[in-house]
């Protein structure tokens, strides 16, 4: 009779198509964004994420449509991520149907953007998403720094800190990626999730690394994490979602099973 | 032709719960409007509302929502209020300093942890807002809980709860740190603090049941 930890779908979209790959590389097609949404929410997923990684105008465009489709058809909660920078890009997808809106980089170059988009639209729609990669030597106490692009860019922004403030101006939800482990299948960065959790109130949503069913166990019991979304191990069929919450409540987590 | 209209009043995502309406029946028809007369000749009407209460109070003043609701209400009209859309009907909400509400049902709009940490039973600390599927006690029969087990699960995104006045109009109870009014209902208004628009099986028969209510609080 409690709040149920949520499993989340990642759908990484270009060009209408939904793609995988391995640290942004080797990209494989996983199929119809509208169909496999409908068959992650028809399976019992607890909510949707779906990240535009299309450069293009044209691209944006579909965008928009598959939002709506998925949202005409999909009766859960639907993130939409992905070159949000304006409070226009936000207005636009809210009104094709996304619940949440996720901002990565735009947070980073601009800040105040995230305090403007969490008054204009209110908390609850603004996840910002940080992507955070270890740079403390063995050594050292464990420290993170933000990266935008993929991965690429440091920002020498620390990740604790960070977050903390992206709170502090209204982000009602952290997706939180580790870099390090983004595509390897070795399981999450559960002291970075765990630093994270404990440092803010908002629930925080555990990304990158699961390669199998106890990962996303771990990332709930020793991160501390609210949520936990995965990518490749539905698209490709190692894994069910209603096998993955079924395993997770016999670990002790409440799950939403009756669907 | 079954008739519903959405109150807009320019607050947030309209287009989910009017897609989720039109899930339901070919037959059904849904206006997103905020011209009083459209909204009253509709057969139901559904208010919703998501983000900060004062923004929401504000335009519902400007646009006379608050009239049209009451008139709704007093010609017996099924409404069906939503989150943000629910806790206006109450007396007030402390969200944004303290602003002053419909005062259509008595209570008042409290913050989760009112600035404390939120705790468990075991003393775990809660996030907030409280995001995600949890579980909705029905308190007795109600024509919107027609077919939903009790105890099912609807997703809730929320930082303030309604703390109920009369607890003779709670209609559904959940559990968050401490027991909040997850759904009031009162002659042929029904008010939800969940999105059944987002809570896909168990929240599409709420909808549904909706669209069949004739707006009388007795079990069928």
């Amino acid at each position: 009779m409690a709040l149920a930890k949520r499993i989340i779908p990642c759908l990484d979209c270009d060009k209408g198509r939904v793609v995988k790959g391995v640290k942004f590389l080797d990209i494989r097609d996983a199929g119809d964004p509208v169909e496999v949404a409908k068959r992650y929410s028809d399976a019992g997923a607890d909510e949707i994420t779906f990240l535009d990684i299309t450069a293009s105008s044209e691209g944006r465009e579909t965008t928009v449509k598959t939002v709506e489709a998925i949202a005409s058809q999909v009766f859960i909660p639907l993130t939409v991520g992905g070159g949000i920078r304006t409070l226009e890009d936000i207005r636009t997808m809210l009104n094709a149907g996304a619940d949440k809106v996720s901002i990565n980089t735009a947070a980073v170059t601009n800040p105040e953007f995230v305090r403007e988009a969490a008054q204009r639209f209110g908390s609850q729609c603004i996840v910002v998403a940080v992507d955070a990669k270890k740079v403390s030597a063995g050594n050292e106490p464990d420290r993170w720094e933000i990266f935008t692009h993929g991965g690429r860019n440091p920002t020498g922004l620390d990740a604790i800190d960070w977050v903390r403030r992206m709170v502090s101006y209204g982000a009602g939800e952290i997706l939180l990626t580790s870099m390090d482990r983004d595509g390897t299948k070795i399981g999450f960065d559960l002291a970075l999730n765990r630093a994270v959790s404990d440092a803010v109130d908002v629930p925080v949503i555990a990304s990158g690394g699961v390669g199998n069913l106890q990962h996303l166990v771990d990332g709930v019991l020793d991160g501390g994490a609210d949520a936990v979304l995965a990518a490749s191990i539905f698209h490709f069929g190692e894994f069910s979602i209603p096998q993955a919450k079924q395993y997770m409540a016999e670990q002790g987590i409440t799950m939403r099973l009756d669907i | 032709m079954n008739k519903v209209a959405v109150i807009d009043y320019g607050m947030g995502n309209l287009h989910s719960v009017a897609k989720a309406m039109e899930s339901l029946g070919k037959d059904v028809h849904v206006d997103v409007t905020s011209d009083a007369g459209r909204i009253l000749a509709a057969d139901r009407i559904i208010f919703p509302g998501v983000g900060a209460i004062r923004d929401c109070m504000a335009e519902i003043r400007r646009l006379g929502v608050d009239a049209i609701v009451s008139d709704a209400l007093q010609q017996g009209k099924p409404v069906l209020a939503i989150c943000v859309g629910m806790q206006a009907l109450m007396d007030s909400s402390e969200e944004n300093g303290h602003v002053d509400c419909l005062g259509l049902l008595p209570g008042s709009v409290k913050r989760f942890g009112g600035g404390q940490s939120l705790l468990d039973a075991d003393g775990q600390r809660l996030k907030v807002p409280h995001m995600g599927w949890n579980c909705v006690q029905q308190q007795g029969a109600h024509p919107l809980w027609q077919g939903i087990a009790d105890n099912s699960r609807f997703y809730f995104v929320h930082s303030y709860f309604v703390a109920p006045g009369n607890a003779g109009q709670v209609a559904g109870v959940t559990e968050y740190g401490h027991s909040f009014a997850a759904a009031l209902s009162k002659d042929s208004l029904f008010a939800v603090q969940f999105h059944p628009e987002k809570s896909q099986h168990c929240g599409l028969r709420l909808l549904s049941n909706f669209l069949h209510w004739d707006g009388s609080a007795r079990p069928d």
